[in-house]
């Protein structure tokens, strides 16, 4: 046994988790108050990732402003999604709407393959030290710095979502959405809203990821990663989201450890977080916190 | 409404249950068929081999597309796990050839029987679940098996792909884009008649009452655990059937041309043909088949008003993929074979379109 990679990787695991649990956070929030299952939730980090780069790197902006631009750019972009091509299919079945994200998570990840290159571009220094050691742990500052925005993340979320006015209005029209509307809330407002700020979040995710892995359409995959996360905490649930993107983030490390120290597969931990999707959709479907209202058959 | 795409033709009514079900509603649309055919077995006399390619491409996509609209357009499921089942056909029927020495003619309905089997296992979690559970249970089953064809060298070769022999009988080997055009329009138009003909028997009935309401099926006595996995068999056979005649055609497989795109690019066909159509399968096929091709074509022409747009053809491609599939779902979401029924029922009641 190496214990110092297994606590090396538990951490790793712990980061990792806390950004899969804020995009699986996002991918639920849109599922929550839309209906809407996200395929295109990985091509939002991207998007967030690659306009956050060029504003660094071509326009030579400091890195707050080019953060705040970014934020304020993917707000506009998810309002912009919403309205132009997903209003159109509230009341389609669940299939074209899953057909509609998958083929704009296509269409995105093309054109920006296209704009930006195939390449891994890094991003420019953001930190001046390379690591820091906390309890003979070598961390990466960006990750404490993912860290430290994605705790941020959650407590906004619970604050937006227990007191602000517009946050119940929200959790009200996931609830219902006609009593809600009867009430007087703006549906439309609560749906453009949810996939605006589902988007900067998401794209909150892709700068902390790109500024430590560099950007390229990898990005995307956290995409894909999001549904065993989302599953494992239950699909309704956002505080299921961030367990569920934990759960998903430990278990892939734990997995590369078993894999590197006796079994030595070579990408164990790529496929085990949908082997264990499977398992999670055969036992128990509505996941850690999800509603148990599924309809089984 | 004079433009009623189900508007009857005048003269044109049926006394019984069986002159309401025939394949071809009417003389005028079997003789079509037949004709239309007849045109294709003369094909290859006219075309060059560029043209017999994308006819072939159309045909063994146009087979596992008509397995992904069963269970779609038919039976209201959803996978997106197409091209792993397409992928594991292909691999199958080389692996049967490979080790048992079992004439290719053979192989390829065993490749489908097989792929039947896997798509089986993978349909009992779609008998618990639905909706998008059933499309994320679906997509992991394609990470899997992309996985298990990376993994198992001895099934699939690995790294380094299998080797797929090509298709002999009697002694003459199908190694031509001529024969083997005749071959796979042999199979399409079998695996059509059938997938026609399931549709109009009790089981194809049955998996349009799942569809339609899945509560009223059941009281009516139709066991919905055994449909939703006989549908998920349906489609893979006829994945593995149009897979294994990918292989045979290639004479190569590799793991890396069944990933989720393609998987993806078989749902946008059944979508832009028309869920729940057959001959919409085929147009829809078609239409993805031809639409690369299109712009391959008419890339020069473009690049004099749009430089640039050579250099990025294969991103623009793939967005037109994307794109179209996104346009066809909010512009004309039952797909070419509504726009089809449209253009037939213009011309029914033309000049007097009211």
């Amino acid at each position: 046994m190496n214990w110092e990679l297994l606590g090396q990787l538990l951490v790793n695991g712990v980061i990792v988790g806390t950004l899969y649990g804020v995009v699986a956070m996002c991918f639920v929030l849109i599922y929550k108050s839309t209906q809407v299952v996200n395929f295109a939730q990985g091509e939002f980090l991207l998007i967030g990732a690659w306009v956050c780069w060029a504003l660094l790197v071509k326009f030579g902006l400091p890195f707050w402003l080019g953060f705040l631009v970014t934020l304020a750019f993917m707000f506009a972009f998810g309002v912009l999604l919403q309205v132009v091509v997903l209003r159109p299919m509230i009341g389609e079945p669940i299939i074209s709407v899953i057909m509609l994200t998958i083929g704009l998570s296509i269409f995105f990840q093309a054109l920006l393959s296209w704009i930006f290159g195939e390449f891994v571009k890094p991003f420019p220094e953001v930190f001046s030290v390379d690591s820091v050691t906390i309890l003979g742990l070598n961390v990466q500052p960006a990750y404490i710095m993912s860290l430290v925005i994605s705790l941020a993340i959650m407590v906004g979320f619970f604050w937006f979502f227990k007191y602000s006015r517009m946050g119940l209005a929200m959790r009200a029209t996931a609830f219902d959405q006609q009593v809600a509307q009867s009430l007087g809330i703006s549906v439309k407002h609560v749906f453009a809203l949810s996939w605006a700020i589902s988007a900067m979040v998401s794209s909150l995710a892709g700068v902390v990821i790109g500024m430590v892995n560099g950007v390229s359409s990898a990005l995307s995959f956290y995409g894909i990663k999001v549904f065993p996360a989302a599953i494992v905490g239950g699909l309704d649930s956002i505080v299921g989201g961030i367990a569920g993107g934990l759960i998903i983030g430990i278990l892939e490390n734990v997995a590369q450890f078993v894999d590197s120290q006796w079994l030595e597969w070579g990408n164990l931990y790529e496929i085990v977080p949908f082997y264990v999707l499977v398992a999670i959709l055969m036992i128990k479907p509505y996941g850690l916190f999800g509603t148990r209202d599924i309809e089984r058959v | 409404m004079a433009l009623s795409a189900d508007s009857m033709r005048c003269g044109e009514f049926r006394t019984s249950y069986r002159a309401d079900t025939t394949i071809f509603p009417t003389p005028m649309s079997r003789n079509f068929a037949i004709a239309g055919v007849l045109v294709l077995v003369l094909a290859p006399l006219f075309l060059n081999a560029y043209y017999l390619n994308l006819l072939i491409q159309i045909g063994y996509y146009g087979i596992a597309a008509l397995g992904l609209n069963i269970l779609v357009g038919f039976s209201g499921q959803i996978s997106l796990g197409h091209a792993a089942f397409f992928g594991f056909g292909a691999f199958a029927s080389a692996w049967l050839n490979n080790t048992t020495g079992l004439p290719v003619i053979l192989c390829i309905p065993l490749a489908g029987v097989m792929t039947t089997a896997v798509g089986m296992i993978v349909g009992v979690p779609a008998a618990r679940i639905k909706g998008l559970y059933l499309a994320i249970a679906t997509l992991a089953a394609q990470f899997i098996l992309e996985d298990f064809f990376n993994r198992a060298a001895w099934f699939t070769g690995g790294s380094s792909g299998a080797l797929a022999d090509p298709m002999s009988l009697f002694g003459y080997t199908f190694s031509t884009d001529q024969s083997y055009f005749y071959l796979v329009l042999a199979f399409v138009v079998v695996m059509y008649l059938l997938g026609a003909n399931l549709l109009r028997s009790r089981d194809g009935r049955a998996f349009v009452a799942v569809r339609d309401h899945y509560l009223s099926a059941e009281i009516m006595g139709i066991n919905l655990t055994k449909y939703r996995i006989l549908a998920f068999g349906v489609s893979s056979f006829y994945a593995g059937i149009g897979g294994a005649l990918f292989a045979h055609y290639l004479g190569f497989v590799s793991a890396e041309g069944f990933t989720i795109l393609l998987s993806i690019q078989f749902l946008g066909m059944i979508i832009i043909g028309g869920l729940g159509s057959v001959m919409g399968t085929l147009m829809g096929t078609a239409f993805m088949v031809l639409l690369p091709e299109v712009m391959d074509g008419t890339a020069g022409v473009v690049s004099q008003f749009f430089p640039g747009f050579s250099q990025g053809l294969a991103y623009l491609k793939e967005m037109a993929v994307g794109l179209a599939i996104v346009l066809f779902l909010i512009f004309e979401p039952d797909g070419l074979a509504h726009r089809w029924k449209l253009i037939k029922a213009y011309w029914k009641l033309y000049p007097f379109s009211y």
